[in-house]
């Protein structure tokens, strides 16, 4: 092991000498404290290091001693269990017991306090699903540890290893025992991966199923498929991190692991507080079991901060490879540009765009890129995928800065937050307009399948109105409504609809926060059934009051569809059936009553 | 023993460079001895192997490289905090500023505090009533919370933020009418940085004139002292803040007022470093550094105390997304637009709801039942009200419907009656939802759609 004496500190970086043989992004512990660093630049005999925790009162000369091993994190039974950890992946939760066992206030966390991310005593009961002599290849499943109640760990053949199981055991283990070995290797439940090499696969598959959010905007407007990434960019109070906590919520992944990457302490605590009382809603258990929470938030070491997102997206390869559908939020990727650049600019490396460095664009595609559904490992071939959905905090919500550009460039859904709905209450404020998913061809069939044949037709449609509304309004302001037909008053009136009852969407709701596929359906049919229905009334009864249509109560009650719970939306297809019957008495009701009128019209 | 070196090699702005130094630690205390042998404070920014850049805490003004001596004294910046600090006047650099006997501090704490770990916050909930109706009704303000004030040159931000100090309390409202208020201890920090010697001392004043005087501590930089110590005063103001909060269980609200004087000084110091500059020369790492401020607020478990902030912020040509509002946007929970079309037609606390945001909720145990549905409500109908507004100046009044007229009649009773108030009018919640029930009634009882009937039915006048 080399050892290296400090010749510089400033700030998160620390130039070490005598470090020759040191390889780059190698881990290592720096000062007396043993403070956590990273090599990040060598030359000739100095290494530049950049350090984890807060360097105040390092000094010049104090060794720093290099493992000789890349940052890595562990991996095995009690990730899910530990439920929060920082930037790289120690448990804060530990921490705090051990800062207030060394007699400092557990409330902060204190330098140089270090603790494995996985405890060593817990035991773990492994079931061995192969026997001894059963031939093996990296990726194989040896056995199970139940997790939590929600998510069976899988305890793959690690990679690089293959050969006859010479051994395997049953019972309850720590994560550090042999429970297996293959060949002459060993196997343990826990192992350590480098957090910025992708886990490798088999093959990458095209994502055609989506990944249910249960936001109608999102789900009918804008999906991410499983092994997507989506963009959500946005101003500040526009909504980013409610949009990311209700997927964390309500998307269908097995696993989601959520990375508040340089953002507000509070918003982490939110999560905690909230996450063991929200139940899963297929097993009905706390959401916790399927969580895990990486917190580097903006006042905790920058350093930590560029590395938490690799933690995140290497957590998430590691649920893939077991076979299970992950998403990892990153709240939020600016953060983690800026924690580059602050580095970059410590290296004082030529600086591009805006200051941040010249390979921001790169950095940005690789990790994006660990996106993906996929033939995992082993002789069976699971699927398995880890879905990105990452917040990005543009400097005045103008998109035209770098890390918003060099993220729009590989991700392909793209969830434009606007200001100006938010001030207007609309949530989410998600722009139907200037927002886009290049995946939705890709999981068209899916929604085809899980709805009826006139999903597209009826999606479609909506999105015109939209836009059509979008034209009319420029209109309006210049010559108010008297001057529009009675088909653009009925279309501005769906269109009022769908943007108050069908995208706006309460988060704090308990029945609307979430909205299965087939009530996503069914309300758009109603909505777009009565437009029909109002539409055709309309033409050739041009004597009859717009608002007498539009005041009908089935109108109300359409708005009033996204209160109806789960249990009870199959009675939305009563009240679809009934639109055209309702609307059709009221011609008659009509003809009735302007009888005479018609009469001489008519001639008769 | 101190050892004193004459390495001095090069002044810039508040920046020393220092060669032939021995083995010095990032953050160490330098003195600084002048010829005539006064002494200057400053702390160590770059640790070299021989030199050393040492950023003062007052200005370089008289130090010259040859005859100035500098020692370094072994420990990072501590701060002796006392409880016995409130009532009291300092500068920037924590020296006692009113003239008054020195303090004796029961601890020393380094001024740049650690992160909280996110697993040991308590999450904000409690209300404090800060008895103006746009922040009580529409934007409350929580315990542990941070809710800037973002306002403009020339407007109120100074009356509207003593005010803000002198009437906050923390609340509860028991069966709906009875308004019982907290006796736990509390106590506000004062911050200001930059500030013109007049508004320091109508700070001083309006303490003392209210008796808030007793439970605040002053931290006092005006637009004369050196800038450098502007950096120094906001971290001296929690460094107490969190003592007080956390080991002493109070509830302490800390103001900082400029934080846009705060940024500017951490530019200078940037530039005389000769740091790649972010937008509009501000360090790239402004985002990172206002949250060492602002996320020292907060609860943690194991304590009753609590630390609330509100910063203080002129945005520059009222632009919202200059760096200095944008970022701290992107840190704090919130915030408090102060308006300048409100104030220029008169009306005081000049607060936009429309644009203000508080992002924790009250838990509803601690006001009333309808407060959540009426501030929708209210802030909603005002926005449309508004809406209408603008709309009738293109199309005429005779375009308008009834109930559009009834919006705008509501948007002008809001103005004048819910945003108005009184300099030293303390409207309690119960009053401010009275009010608003008030101005409800204006409009036509189908529009209120953001209420539950019953509760319309309970409380509608």
């Amino acid at each position: 092991m080399n050892t290296g004496t400090i010749i510089k500190i400033s700030g998160p970086l620390v130039i070490a000498d005598s470090m020759k043989g040191s390889k780059m992004y190698d881990l290592v512990k720096v000062g007396k404290l043993e403070l956590m660093g990273e090599i990040i630049e060598l030359k000739d005999d100095t290494a530049s290091i950049q350090v984890y925790e807060d360097t105040s009162g390092l000094r010049v000369g104090e060794p720093v001693y290099s493992t000789g091993e890349p940052l890595s994190i562990e991996l095995g039974p009690g990730l899910l269990t530990a439920g929060l950890f920082d930037g790289i992946l120690r448990p804060l939760n530990v921490i705090a017991e051990k800062t207030a066992a060394n007699g400092l206030n557990p409330g902060y966390i204190e330098k140089g306090v270090t603790a494995p991310s996985l405890n060593r005593e817990t035991k773990w009961e492994f079931k061995p699903l192969l026997k001894k002599g059963d031939k093996v290849i990296a990726g194989d499943i040896l056995g199970t540890v139940q997790e939590t109640e929600l998510i069976t760990h899988k305890i793959l053949v690690p990679f690089g290893v293959e050969g006859e199981i010479t051994e395997i055991k049953t019972g309850a283990f720590t994560v550090t025992e042999t429970v297996a070995t293959i060949g002459d290797n060993p196997v343990q439940l826990m192992h350590k991966w480098p957090v910025r090499t992708p886990r490798p696969y088999q093959a990458k598959q095209i994502p055609t199923t989506p990944l249910i959010t249960q936001q109608r905007i999102i789900d009918t407007f804008f999906p991410v498929p499983k092994g997507g990434a989506a963009a959500v960019p946005g101003p500040f109070g526009a909504g980013k991190t409610v949009i990311q906590q209700q997927l964390a919520k309500w998307s269908d992944a097995d696993i989601v692991v959520y990375v508040g990457c340089g953002e507000r302490g509070n918003e982490i605590t939110d999560v905690l507080v909230e996450f063991p009382h929200l139940k899963d809603p297929n097993s009905g258990r706390p959401l916790m079991e399927r969580t895990i929470l990486v917190a580097n938030t903006s006042n905790m070491p920058i350093a930590a901060r560029e590395a938490s997102v690799y933690t995140g997206i290497t957590l998430a390869e590691y649920y893939r490879d077991m076979g299970y559908n992950v998403a990892m939020m990153a709240d939020s990727t600016s953060r983690w540009a800026e924690a580059m650049r602050e580095m970059s600019g410590r290296l004082e490396e030529m600086p591009g765009e805006e200051g941040y460095p010249a390979y921001l664009g790169s950095r940005i595609s690789a990790f994006y890129e660990r996106a993906g559904i996929v033939t995992t490992l082993g002789s069976e071939g699971r699927t398995g995928s880890a879905t990105i959905i990452a917040a990005v905090s543009p400097p005045g919500g103008d998109l035209s800065e770098p890390v918003s550009q060099a993220t729009l460039k590989v991700t392909k859904a793209f969830w434009g937050l606007d200001a100006s709905l938010a001030a207007k209450k609309h949530f989410p404020s998600i722009h139907w307009l200037n927002s886009y998913s290049l995946y939705k061809d890709n999981v068209e069939e899916y929604f085809i399948n899980a709805t009826d044949a006139d999903w597209k037709e009826l999606r479609d449609l909506a999105m015109q109105i939209l836009q059509k509304e979008n034209e009319l309004d420029d209109i309006i302001k210049l010559v108010g409504m008297d001057a529009l037909s009675s088909a653009e008053k009925i279309l501005l009136d769906t269109a009022r609809g769908l943007r108050e009852d069908y995208l706006q969407q309460n988060a704090f709701d308990e029945v609307d926060a979430f909205a299965s596929t087939r009530k996503m359906y069914l309300m758009l049919k109603a909505m777009l059934t009565f437009h029909q229905e109002a539409l055709a009334f309309t033409q050739g009864n041009t004597q009859i009051e717009i608002n007498d249509i539009l005041e009908l109560p089935i109108r109300e009650s359409i708005s009033q569809l996204k209160n109806i719970p789960e249990s009870n939306i199959e009675s939305i297809v009563t009240l679809i059936d009934s639109i055209a019957p309702i609307i059709k008495n009221l011609k008659e009701n009509n003809q009735d009553s302007d009888f005479g009128i018609n009469k001489v019209i008519n001639g008769i | 023993m101190k050892k004193w070196y004459n390495t001095i090699k090069e002044i810039a702005g508040p920046l020393v460079v220092v060669e032939k130094v021995p083995e010095v630690a990032f953050e160490e205390i330098v003195e600084i001895r002048d010829a005539k042998g006064n002494i200057r404070r400053g702390r160590v920014l770059e640790a070299g192997k021989d030199t050393a850049i040492v950023q003062l805490f007052t200005n370089t003004e008289g130090l010259d490289t040859k005859t100035a001596e500098i020692a370094f004294l072994g420990e990072t910046l501590r701060f002796g905090v006392a409880e016995s600090m409130l009532g009291r006047v300092f500068t920037g650099a924590g020296e006692v500023k009113d003239g008054g006997p020195e303090i004796i501090a029961e601890k020393y704490v380094d001024i740049n505090g650690a992160p909280i770990n996110p697993g040991q916050r308590q999450f904000p909930s409690e209300f404090i009533q800060t008895g103006i109706s746009t922040i009580d009704g529409l934007n409350a303000l929580v315990r542990g919370q941070k809710l800037p004030i973002f306002s403009g040159a020339g407007l109120p931000h100074a009356e509207l933020a003593a005010q803000i100090a002198e009437q906050s309390r923390v609340v509860e409202v028991k069966n709906g009418t009875d308004l019982v208020e907290s006796d736990e201890p509390f106590a506000v920090i004062f911050a200001a940085m930059g500030v013109t010697f007049e508004e320091a001392q109508f700070f001083i004043d309006s303490f003392e004139k209210t008796g808030a005087m007793e439970r605040a501590a002053l931290f006092i930089n005006t637009a004369s002292d050196p800038i450098v110590e502007r950096i120094t005063l906001p971290r001296l103001a929690l460094t107490l803040g969190e003592y007080l909060a956390f080991e002493k269980n109070m509830h302490v609200l800390v103001i900082l007022t400029d934080m846009t004087n705060y940024a500017d000084a951490l530019r200078e110091v940037s530039a005389s470093r000769k740091e790649i500059p972010g937008r509009r020369g501000y360090p790239g790492y402004l985002y990172t550094d206002l949250a060492t401020l602002y996320e020292r607020a907060g609860l943690i478990k194991g304590s009753t105390g609590s630390l609330t902030q509100i910063p203080i912020l002129t945005m520059p040509d009222d632009d919202k997304q200059h760096p200095i509002p944008d970022l701290t946007g992107y840190i704090t929970e919130g915030q408090i637009m102060v308006n300048r079309e409100l104030h220029n037609q008169g009306i005081y606390p000049p607060i936009q709801p429309i644009g203000s945001l508080s992002r924790i909720a009250v838990n509803k145990k601690y006001t009333r039942e309808d407060l959540s549905a009426v501030k929708e409500q209210m802030a909603s109908s005002y926005a449309k009200g508004m809406e209408i507004k603008e709309l009738a100046l293109i199309l005429g009044e005779s375009a308008l419907s009834e109930t559009d007229k009834a919006y705008i009649r509501f948007a002008e009773a809001f103005e004048t009656r819910y945003i108005t108030q009184g300099r030293r009018e303390n409207r309690s919640i119960l009053d401010t939802l009275d009010l608003s029930w008030e101005l409800l009634s204006i409009l036509p009882k189908k529009e209120l759609k953001k209420i539950k009937p019953e509760f319309i039915e309970k409380y509608s006048k």
